[in-house]
């Protein structure tokens, strides 16, 4: 259903978007998962056709974004980071004026903003002005304003930032419920909610993509292997030898400084060899200097997604609960 | 056609909604108001001076009263327009409901076009206010029709001009008040351009006379219909729009 191929975007000498290629199959939940500044953001600007590429292809429902822009955004919702409402309007008459320039039919307008008002809850507030809307309302008639004409596509820039706990869930469910009808990329620097919604997940991380895999496979990778930084005052050889001896060490490898050699030890997956690797360095005589885990870049940016949300557990307690169980 | 209706009809709700049209409206106007009480009164003085046999020898309430009455109604105008057209990119931009605009099924020109017919609505309404006044002239005198017609044609236009420019400005910046100041310099220097023309020889004089915007008025509200005008205006428009167009497709492109 979304097709990106090769995509890079440069804004002057910066690249935000490096040779990104991924696809969403009808029906889906993509979650697009990065820190802050990864290029999520300017992804999802290019999918819409907000901006063109610099290079690369984007297909939508089966148009070039670029080529065929009004037949790929008739089929394209869109929610930015903050919810494009017009101040000064009511939310009901916001939302017509939405449908009428996304095309959705005369006669159907109006059955249309009531329906979609009653499915992101908002119905409530139709005759508020939008300047006036808490932000879990304003984030709502973003959602509603983005599934006004029924598209085949769905692309949500952090659709959750900013809603308290509540509101969290409400909208997941939301955008779950869309799922089957709607294929749904949506973003995030929240890890918990990616397990939680989507059913696959791109990770970026500085413009590159750096995993595509289900959540359930991602958590598995990154609890598996694991590499080991072992600092020991001894011989080296012998101490090589005797680190590789110690059971579920898959490899070793040596950076050789002649008075304090150091390793790295891989070891299986799902096993924890610290401790017998440092009773065996003690149990030599030798001096154990440091020992220390090495992360990888994926777990790297893993970590930084799961503190950022525990940073932010002041505000909002039930995500960082949910980073807990995670 | 649709799209551009449902953007002007936006457009002209906001205005509406926020105290820009009332303001705009209502102080020109007490402006308009003031003026023509101003011409009027020396009109009346100047005909009883001629039914003393002092004044002129004829009187012409087009040529006299309802012309210059015109050319001040465009300077009004002139303060007046960049009010209007300085939110128009520049508010979308900084709210980010341009967001909405260029990932909806619309063309940028469609865009364009509902944005201009939005505040050329909001400056017919603006001079509507002024019939009041003319018809106050029709029912007590008996001014010819046709340069008042010909008057609010070349208002309409000129304005139409200055709305061009000043949504090219607009879509400049994210800033509302420097595309207004911007915009305001812009229609200034483009009244006051043919001012130098006695010092730069007759070349220059006729091609700044050209670009006036005012000096093309001056016929309209004489009453002369001359197609050199409304090519003149016509062409600006569509230059300005142009512009526009472009101005946002290469935004698009640095993003």
């Amino acid at each position: 259903m979304i097709e990106v191929h090769h995509l890079s975007k440069r804004y002057g000498p910066v690249t935000a978007v490096d040779d990104v290629t991924f696809r969403v199959e009808p029906g889906e939940i993509l979650g697009f998962l990065g820190p802050n500044g990864a290029g999520k953001s300017t992804t999802m600007r290019v999918i819409t056709g907000f901006m063109p590429a610099t290079a690369g292809k984007v297909v939508v429902a089966g148009y070039d974004v670029f080529e065929q822009p009004l037949e790929a955004k008739r089929r394209t919702g869109y929610l930015p980071e903050n919810p494009p409402l017009y101040p000064d309007m009511t939310v009901r008459d916001y939302l017509t004026f939405v449908g009428k320039i996304k095309g959705v039919a005369r006669r159907d307008l109006r059955t249309r903003v009531d329906e979609v008002m009653k499915r992101t809850w908002v119905a409530d507030m139709a005759g508020r002005q939008c300047s006036k809307l808490s932000k879990g309302y304003k984030q709502r008639v973003g959602l509603a304003q983005a599934i006004i004409h029924n598209p085949d596509v769905l692309v949500l820039d952090e659709p959750t930032a900013g809603l308290d706990p509540k509101q969290i869930i409400e909208t997941r469910q939301l955008i779950r419920e869309l799922a089957g009808s709607h294929t749904i990329i949506l973003s995030t620097h929240i890890l918990p909610e990616v397990s939680q919604t989507c059913q696959r997940v791109v990770i970026i991380n500085k413009g590159r993509v750096v995993a595509v895999d289900t959540p359930e496979n991602l958590t598995a990778r990154l609890r598996g292997a694991a590499t080991v930084h072992v600092q020991v005052a001894g011989p080296a050889p012998d101490v090589e030898e005797a680190l590789r001896a110690v059971p579920g060490v898959t490899r070793v490898t040596s950076a050789a400084r002649p008075e304090a050699p150091e390793f790295e030890v891989d070891s299986e997956r799902g096993l924890d060899v610290r401790a017998e690797l440092a009773a065996v360095v003690v149990g030599r005589g030798w001096r154990l200097l440091e020992l220390r885990p090495v992360r990888m870049s994926l777990e790297d940016i893993f970590l930084s997604l799961t503190t950022e949300e525990t940073a932010g557990a002041g505000e909002a307690p039930a995500p960082a609960a949910e980073a807990a169980h995670a | 056609m649709r799209n551009i209706l449902a953007l002007a009809e936006r457009e002209v709700k906001a205005y509406f909604a926020s105290p820009i049209a009332y303001i705009v409206i209502g102080f020109f106007a007490l402006l308009f108001g003031y003026f023509f009480y101003a011409l009027l009164a020396f009109f009346e003085r100047q005909s009883m001076q001629m039914s003393m046999g002092m004044g002129p020898m004829t009187m012409n309430v087009n040529q006299m009263l309802i012309g210059p009455l015109f050319m001040n109604a465009s300077v009004i105008t002139l303060f007046v327009l960049p009010m209007i057209t300085m939110r128009t990119y520049a508010e979308e931009k900084r709210s980010g409901t341009i967001e909405l605009l260029l990932t909806s099924p619309i063309t940028d020109w469609q865009i364009i076009l509902g944005k201009f017919a939005g505040a050329m609505l909001l400056y017919a309404a603006m001079l509507a206010v002024t019939l009041v006044h003319m018809s106050l002239l029709f029912l007590y005198g008996n001014p010819e029709w046709k340069p008042v017609a010909t008057g609010y044609l070349g208002l309409l236009l000129m304005g139409g001009c200055f709305i061009s420019v000043g949504l090219l400005i607009s879509s400049l910046t994210k800033n509302q008040i420097v595309a207004g100041m911007v915009t305001f310099a812009v229609f200034l220097l483009l009244w006051v351009i043919n001012w130098i023309g006695g010092f730069v020889g007759p070349t220059a004089q006729a091609v700044l006379n050209h670009l006036s915007i005012t000096d093309h008025l001056d016929d309209f509200a004489k009453g002369v219909l001359d197609t050199k005008h409304l090519v003149y205006y016509g062409s600006f428009i569509a230059f300005g729009l142009y512009l526009t167009a472009k101005s946002v497709d290469s935004e698009r492109w640095r993003g």
